[in-house]
């Protein structure tokens, strides 16, 4: 999982509410059997017409957010199925990190599972990002994940809270099973005993 | 010390040890998994990338139900190359890893959570990770069941564990009788229409109260089923006797002497008395009207009788915003009476709604009478185990002489991966759960509501309450 440190980018408005997976990854693109090729899928219904042409209007688009790292996004983003495919695809555009009130909780947790930084953050600070997004002149930001703020270019600062554990994981890139492997001593302890306890689980 | 929620029980007793300081972050033990063959492939591709085993192959099941087609005549052709390579992959990784398959020709093939209940393999105090957001069905035995994305399937194999964020509990108590022709599909709706789709985001739910204890499993399932759509990762109904009859029966639920320790156990599976909620929902069950959505959201819904709302009427500037977008996606007009939408679609299936009650209950509208013209209807049973149990009480001959498809079990439209799909701008009447911009076909559109108001708008051509003259 790459690491996450301190990112500079542009950030892309997208205010709407209950920005779905089925959104963020329509079903076409769920027949792989790999992570691969899914930057093309990725807002696919809201990026292009239904010949392939672009939808000048889609912010990502446009020029001044087409290269953007960052997405500032309305509240309950990511809500529906389960497809990590979302991330995936999110990931290969160019998004390093997304900032909302919000997040549905699947995926939320597939984020941090391949360091994508979602980040939640209150109403205010939301709206405030949500106006430097939409101006191309205030639109780059500082993502910065040790000092846990993010800066604009006219110095404003919002700082954030991320859970220790994430922030580690998503700092070092660790990975998630090798990680929990440590612990494998422990998981067969409890596992003998809560098979013992409950045997008709065997 | 004051009480316990039923939730946080079976939280405490999967700790395999914490991971923070508060103890909110935790390694949680899952007792159980079922697999599909789009959300798989890459944790498997994990696994073998580092040569590491399954932790306990005989706790997965594999079925395959997303890609398949449902075409009245079962055979293993894919038609699709993507789907065929999915499929395929699926067969070998289960034959790799020691997981047990039910692949399109088996017998007891059918939608992951209509298959793992109808087994008995959902056991009340069990944990049930498994890749599909509507895990949360589970919670119909007691059992807590979420969604995970690929990465965590593959840390569940190899583990038997997930990193987990303890939830924070919330009651929803529901009381009173439905009134007839209302279901537990409408009281889902009605609660998320309530709380908004994100109304539960960051909480467990248990549902509770008399009406809930009055209702049957298959309507239990439903609504936990749905308690994703408001963003709940975790929905919970303490186990009962409906619930115990259920198992009973069931091939792979303990028998003899194992059930009997299990129910004994099983009897502390509830919230104390004095246990203490982060949030409190209290719905009267009377007052729940048949539901319907109108908008691209699972809360943008309404009761059938309704008009279609006014953007103009909203005072909150981001919420009217998605309310024009949604209507203009939808092509509907503020104003319009629900029951005068035409559809040109009827879908009855679904982990939602595709269980032999629902397929009664469809059906029971059904009889002696014709699908309207100009409309498709098809009926998707949830399992093979429920198309056989539909055609031995003869529901088959119901829906084909009525002029429905009687197909065979997948997801099918809901999501509509295989071709099984909605033509731009046709209109469906679902018995699903999602009514997302495209969810069953780019430019598609989606009514949600109950099995039986889907089969009333069939015959009607047209939005229907299921009580009046015409729905019944």
């Amino acid at each position: 999982m790459e690491q996450f440190g301190i990112v500079e980018g542009i950030a892309a408005p997208m205010p709407a509410a209950n920005v779905d997976t089925d959104v963020i990854m329509p079903k076409q693109f769920l027949k792989g059997i790999d992570r691969s090729g899914l930057g093309d899928g990725t807002f696919h219904g809201l990026r292009f017409g239904p010949n392939g042409e672009e939808r000048a209007e889609f912010v990502l688009n446009r020029p001044e957010w087409r290269t953007a790292s960052f997405l500032v996004v309305g509240p309950n983003f990511g809500c529906g199925s389960s497809r990590e495919h979302a991330v995936w695809g999110l990931r290969q555009l160019g998004i390093r990190a997304l900032l909302g009130t919000s997040f549905a909780g699947i995926f939320f947790d597939n984020c941090a599972r391949n360091g994508l930084l979602a980040l939640t953050l209150d109403h205010d600070a939301v709206r405030s990002l949500t106006d430097l997004a939409s101006d191309p002149a205030t639109a780059k930001l500082t993502v910065d994940l040790p000092r846990q703020s993010i800066t604009a270019v006219n110095g404003k600062r919002f700082a954030f809270d991320i859970e220790p554990a994430r922030k580690e994981a998503l700092e070092l890139g660790l990975d998630g099973v090798a990680t929990t492997l440590r612990f494998r001593d422990d998981i067969l302890a409890f596992e003998r005993d809560y098979l013992e306890q409950s045997p008709w689980l065997m | 010390m004051r009480g316990t929620t039923l939730y946080d029980k079976l939280v405490d007793s999967h700790t395999v040890r914490s991971l923070s300081e508060d103890g909110r972050q935790l390694l949680l033990y899952v007792d159980r998994t079922v697999l599909n063959e789009y959300t798989s492939p890459q944790a498997f591709t994990g696994l073998r990338q580092a040569a590491r085993p399954v932790w306990r192959p005989q706790a997965a099941l594999g079925t395959v139900d997303h890609v398949n087609p449902t075409a009245s005549r079962r055979t293993t052709a894919m038609p699709d190359p993507g789907a065929a390579r999915q499929t395929e992959y699926f067969a070998e990784n289960c034959a790799h890893f020691g997981i047990e398959l039910f692949d399109v020709m088996h017998k007891l093939q059918g939608i992951e959570h209509v298959v793992m209940p109808e087994l008995g393999l959902v056991l009340p105090g069990t944990v049930i990770a498994a890749g599909d957001s509507h895990t949360t069905t589970y919670g119909a035995f007691g059992a807590l069941g979420f969604g995970i994305g690929t990465s965590d399937i593959e840390h569940y194999l190899a583990t038997q564990t997930l990193i987990y964020k303890r939830l924070k509990p919330m009651r929803v108590s529901v009381d009173g009788d439905l009134a007839a022709g209302v279901t537990a599909k409408d009281l889902v709706m009605a609660l998320i229409r309530m709380i908004g789709a994100d109304g539960a985001t960051g909480y467990a739910l248990e549902f509770a109260g008399s009406t809930i204890a009055q209702l049957s499993i298959e309507g239990r399932m439903t609504i936990c089923n749905m308690a994703v759509e408001c963003g709940a990762r975790g929905a919970l109904i303490a186990p009962d006797e409906t619930v115990l009859e259920y198992l009973a029966s069931r091939p792979r639920a303990p028998k003899g002497g194992l059930w009997s320790r299990a129910v004994d156990s099983w009897q502390s599976l509830r919230s104390d008395p004095d246990a203490v909620f982060g949030r409190e929902v209290a719905m009267a069950a009377a007052l729940i009207e048949p539901m319907v959505t109108w908008g691209t959201s699972p809360d943008q819904a309404a009761p059938i009788n309704d008009l279609v709302p006014d953007p103009g009427q909203e005072s909150d500037q981001g919420r009217r915003r998605d309310m024009e977008r949604a209507l203009s996606y939808m092509g509907l007009t503020p104003g319009t009476r629900l029951t005068d939408i035409t559809i040109q679609r009827a879908f009855i299936g679904s982990c939602t709604n595709a269980r032999i009650e629902d397929l009664r209950s469809a059906a029971a509208v059904a009889r002696g009478r014709r699908v309207a013209a100009g409309v498709r209807a098809m009926v998707v049973p949830g399992s093979s185990s429920v198309r056989r149990q539909a055609e031995a009480e003869g529901l088959d001959r119901v829906f084909l002489d009525a002029g429905f498809e009687w197909r065979q079990p997948g997801c099918s439209m809901c999501l509509a991966m295989n071709d099984d799909v909605l033509h731009p701008g046709e209109r469906c009447a679902s018995s699903t759960n999602r009514n997302f911009e495209g969810r069953q076909g780019a430019a598609g559109r989606t009514h949600l509501m109950s099995p039986a108001m889907v089969a009333a708008a069939a015959i009607n051509g047209h939005l229907t309450d299921p009580r009046s003259r015409a729905g019944v």
